[in-house]
């Protein structure tokens, strides 16, 4: 006798899901089955994988900012991992320049959209700084990294009429691009200028800390490229991840700590002037 | 379609993202009509509820300017969205921390109270209309009174319990709505111009007064249109209110502002330049000098200097119109003078609206301009007028007082 062909890979899941599903879930209405069928069709394309638990992590971030030389991979990196919108106004993480002259007392601060920047690069889906403080006498510059700081009590997720934009378990917070009605809302409510708004989509977008990779085992695009480690990332479930390190040996601070927000991307060497 | 980006020019330094103003001019015309509906609310239930018979002659004319206006009310904030098609999904799955989740609901329930209440306001009426009109006209006025032509002693009373019950409903309504609608912006912590715990106060006078001025101005207006002479208690009436309410909104404006100065928080120094700089004309001169002060000053002299006839009306429409472009400006220095100021309290963003667009000056001046257009068609359709085809079909009510809460 000719042995069966195995069959196909969808025919074969379909199989696999359907004793699953009475496994699972005898007792439980035939609608939700095929709800199940759908939704686990698409994650095999995106993400999360399906065997991807989101209960067992706790995703954070760090930026140390005495590392950083304003080389803006990263903002290169972040829009062509993204395929954000390459002008200068469109940043799911940005770099800002702290720069005090000689016997002034505040900072002129400055990022990779400004104008001049641009010019000097010579178009705005091309990062750089300029030499603008050549001739001065600087008394103290630094960088300073941006990024959506997934906050514990996000203002964003509080605001949206929807839910479209939201907290996963494992504290990433999400925007559902599907189910936004973009009222922007939470562009106006994230007291960090961390959301835009895709003119494309016509919704709201924001840095996702690159949810498509880490759900992966991978690393967010901007650290994976950072040259010199000044942006960490990983599990605070982990005791030995580069983050968790990073918080246990540093003292470590957030952004706007009055705002409640209760931010998960955590800075050392960051100054008064840096909101 | 090809969306045409509105790139903010600044000072100083904002965050890359706020180039692009999130919420626009359309965001300013939303409240501001609000504040009409519930302004125009308050005179109409100035007669219906507390039974103030100078208002009676613009009670049913203010009801209908509420309704006009709060039809048109979704429309700014649909013109605004990214996708307006989506806009129900805030009522399916309505996510309750945020400030704007019932919206919706509040609208619809509110959008249907006012229908209610002109259905019992005007019942009497297009019973008769009914009675006299034929063909389309029969089909129409039958309809709006559900074909029930009772219009006896007893049926009426019960009309107006209802009407009474509703306008007492609605006070609250008008006013919770267009509170709600100031707590939307000072509930938000991100923008300093904004996080006010005055702020749903500060929109509820304003947004009296505006009604008030509105309706003075729409009372003129109709009368010399209708050529009839226009009412001068009511219009006096008005005034002294509007001169009341204005001068607690100022008050409560001043206040605020006071404590934003005083307080003196993080980014002061960037809010002073900004008070004394972009905002100055918007703000200090057309907001509070002559939208505010000129018309508190006219209107005392016309109130306490017994001033009557033509000097009254035209006193009045003057201080009504510099009232209303005040109330706008208020709309306008919170919505997008909030915006001006950046998150990052180092830099001043300005903003101008497109001419051409979805939410460009044009479309907000279409928006404004719809609710008189349909209220246009609405008097036609219901005269809410007292000696409207009086001959025609006098009106039991007229030369009776109704008792509001009869047995
Ligand atoms: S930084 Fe802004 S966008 Fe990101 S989670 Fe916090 S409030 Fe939301
Ligand atoms: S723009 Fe979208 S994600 Fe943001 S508050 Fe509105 S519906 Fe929610």
């Amino acid at each position: 006798m000719k042995r069966k062909k195995a069959p196909p890979k969808t025919e074969r899941r379909a199989f696999l899901n359907m004793i699953g599903k009475t496994v699972v879930s005898a007792g439980a209405m035939l609608g939700a089955g095929s709800l199940l069928d759908k939704k686990e069709a698409a994650s095999a394309q995106s993400f999360p994988t399906a065997d991807y638990d989101w209960t067992k992590h706790r995703w954070a971030f760090g930026v140390d900012a005495t590392r950083c030389i304003g080389c803006l991979r990263c903002a290169e990196a972040c829009k062509a991992e993204n395929g954000t919108n390459p002008d200068a106004h469109h940043f799911r993480t940005w770099v800002e320049r702290y720069v005090y002259l000689e016997g002034e007392e505040r900072a002129l601060v400055d990022s990779q959209a400004d104008p001049q920047n641009i010019a000097a690069a010579g178009a705005e889906g091309v990062y750089r700084f300029d030499n603008r403080y050549k001739d001065e006498k600087v008394d103290k510059a630094f960088f300073v990294p941006k990024i959506c700081n997934h906050c514990t009590h996000p203002a964003c997720v509080q605001v949206c009429p929807t839910g479209a934009t939201y907290k996963t378990k494992d504290g990433v917070v999400l925007i559902d691009e599907k189910y936004c009605i973009g009222c922007e809302y939470c562009v106006q409510a994230c007291p960090y200028g961390a959301r835009f708004f895709n003119t494309e989509t016509q919704t709201s977008e924001k840095c996702t800390w690159c949810y498509h990779r880490i759900t992966k085992g991978l690393q967010p695009a901007c650290v994976e490229v950072c040259p010199v480690g000044a942006r960490i990332f990983g599990d605070r479930n982990d005791p030995a991840s580069p983050i968790s390190e990073f918080i246990r040996n540093n003292r470590v601070s957030v952004l706007k700590p009055e705002t409640g927000n209760a931010p998960n991307c955590f800075y050392i060497g960051i100054d008064k002037e840096v909101q | 379609m090809e969306h045409v980006l509105n790139i903010s020019p600044y000072i100083g330094y904002v965050f890359p993202n706020e180039t692009v103003f999130p919420w626009s001019v359309m965001i300013a015309v939303y409240p501001y009509m609000t504040g009409l509906v519930a302004g125009a609310f308050s005179v109409s239930s100035f007669y219906h509820v507390f039974g103030m018979q100078t208002y009676k002659p613009l009670a049913r004319f203010a009801l209908l300017t509420a309704l006009s206006f709060m039809i048109f009310v979704p429309l700014p904030l649909l013109l605004h969205l990214g996708h307006p098609e989506r806009a129900f999904n805030a009522m399916i799955t309505p996510h309750w921390t945020s400030a704007f989740a019932a919206f919706g609901y509040f609208a619809a329930f509110y959008v249907c109270l006012l229908v209610l209440e002109c259905f019992f306001v005007f019942r009497e009426d297009n019973v008769a209309r009914a009675k006299n009109a034929t063909g389309l006209g029969k089909l129409f006025y039958g309809a709006v009174t559900l074909w029930s032509d009772d219009v006896s002693q007893k049926a009426r009373i019960y009309d107006h319990k209802w009407l009474f019950v509703l306008a007492v409903i609605g006070v609250p309504a008008a006013h919770g709505l267009h509170g709600y609608v100031g707590f939307v912006f000072g509930s938000l912590k991100s923008r300093e111009w904004w996080g006010s715990d005055l702020m749903p106060v500060i929109f509820l006078f304003s947004a009296v007064v505006s009604g008030f001025a509105l309706l003075i101005v729409l009372h003129v207006v109709t009368s010399l249109w209708r050529k009839v002479p226009v009412n001068i208690p009511c219009v006096r009436g008005l005034a002294g209110s509007l001169w009341g309410f204005l001068m607690f909104g100022v008050l409560l404006e001043g206040v605020e502002y006071a404590n934003v100065i005083y307080k003196a928080r993080e980014g002061i120094e960037l809010i002073l330049v900004f008070v004394s700089g972009p905002l100055f004309v918007p703000y200090f001169v057309l907001q509070f000098g002559i939208g505010a002060f000129l018309p508190i000053g006219i209107l005392a002299f016309l109130i306490f200097g017994k001033v009557g006839g033509r000097t009254l009306v035209v006193g009045a429409v003057v201080s009504a119109l510099l009232v209303l472009m005040s109330v706008f400006m208020m709309r306008w220095n919170v919505v997008i003078g909030g915006q001006m100021i950046s998150k990052t309290l180092k830099g001043l963003l300005s903003y101008t609206p497109p001419l051409l667009g979805r939410e460009s000056l044009l479309a907000a001046i279409f928006v404004m301009l719809a609710p008189f257009g349909l209220l246009w068609v609405l008097t036609r359709l219901f005269p809410p007028w007292d000696d409207a085809d009086k001959q025609a079909m006098p009106r039991a009510a007229d030369n009776e007082k109704m008792p509001l809460l009869a047995e």
